[in-house]
């Protein structure tokens, strides 16, 4: 599973609202630690929001800030916002059956099992996504950093 | 772990896998009860209530991995939970790993069981240089 460049940015400003709790934070801030574009991240910082993962704070300065529990939520409930996380199609089943008419049964079989290799290998992905929440990801932060 | 506190065990694990399992129960108390070498069955109990178990060993070279702490079997009452007995169970026995010599502790579990995979998460553990395997005997 390679992460989009949305879902990266989605997650290192949710890590960052996660870090300092009730506290709110410019997205300008954050765009500036990540080198992304405040546009760019506005559009990433809508989709939390509508998700119900970040709230807009009003008044002076504005900012955002976390409306989720570190302690529940997980990265995968950022990642499928911005990414198709649906069961992965074989390459066979996703041309159908007029590929395998084209391609022959033979051909169809290989295809098949590699999408069988890969799904295994997205469904170990989506696990550890979610098994990963946000304050768990920010102790492995510190961990590192010592 | 003492005898008297093994229906408690019991009914946890009952409560939590929807399985009574008492004679498999029955077999880790003789086998892992008793502070037997490198084996551990802790238990938290609050004023005589058992609120929760961890199950586990140091295995020598087991999957051609030096010798290492694994814990097979963990699990608190649902009423007790959010309370840090299971951090505390983890850590009792990952002291008692310690006190063996061991630096390095593993468990297993199934993918889609987020509570206990998040549990462990949480503690600091990732994914260990090791792939389970199985096929169908059919």
């Amino acid at each position: 599973m390679k992460l989009q460049k949305n879902t990266l940015l989605a997650l290192c400003s949710v890590l960052e609202f996660a870090a300092r709790p009730g506290a709110r934070l410019a997205a300008a801030e954050i765009a500036e630690k990540y080198r992304m574009s405040p546009h760019h991240l506005a559009k990433v910082l809508r989709t939390l929001g509508r998700a119900g993962l970040v709230r807009a704070a009003r008044g002076a300065g504005g900012g955002y800030r976390l409306a989720g529990n570190t302690r529940r939520v997980t990265l995968m409930d950022v990642i499928e916002l911005f990414e198709d996380i649906s069961a992965p199609k074989s390459t066979a089943r996703r041309t159908g059956r007029r590929a395998k008419a084209e391609a022959g049964a033979a051909a169809f079989e290989v295809e098949d099992a590699i999408g069988v290799v890969l799904s295994e290998i997205d469904e170990i992905a989506k696990a550890t996504f979610r098994s990963i929440t946000l304050e768990t990801m920010l102790k492995l932060v510190e961990r590192r950093r010592r | 772990m003492q005898a008297a506190d093994l229906e408690q065990v019991v009914d946890i694990d009952a409560g939590i896998t929807g399985l009574r399992k008492a004679p498999y129960w029955g077999e880790i108390l003789r086998r892992y009860g008793g502070g037997r070498q490198q084996r551990f069955f802790l238990v938290a109990d609050r004023s005589g209530r058992i609120e929760g178990y961890v199950v586990g060993d140091v295995r020598d070279w087991e999957f051609g991995s030096p010798p290492c702490g694994w814990v097979f079997g963990i699990a608190v009452r649902p009423d007790a939970r959010l309370g840090g007995i299971a951090t505390q169970l983890l850590d009792a026995i990952c002291d008692g790993f310690r006190r063996l010599g061991v630096d390095k502790v593993r468990t297993l579990l199934a993918r889609d069981n987020q509570l206990v995979l998040s549990f462990f998460r949480s503690q600091g553990m990732m994914a260990a240089p090791s792939i389970p395997l199985e096929k169908d005997l059919g």
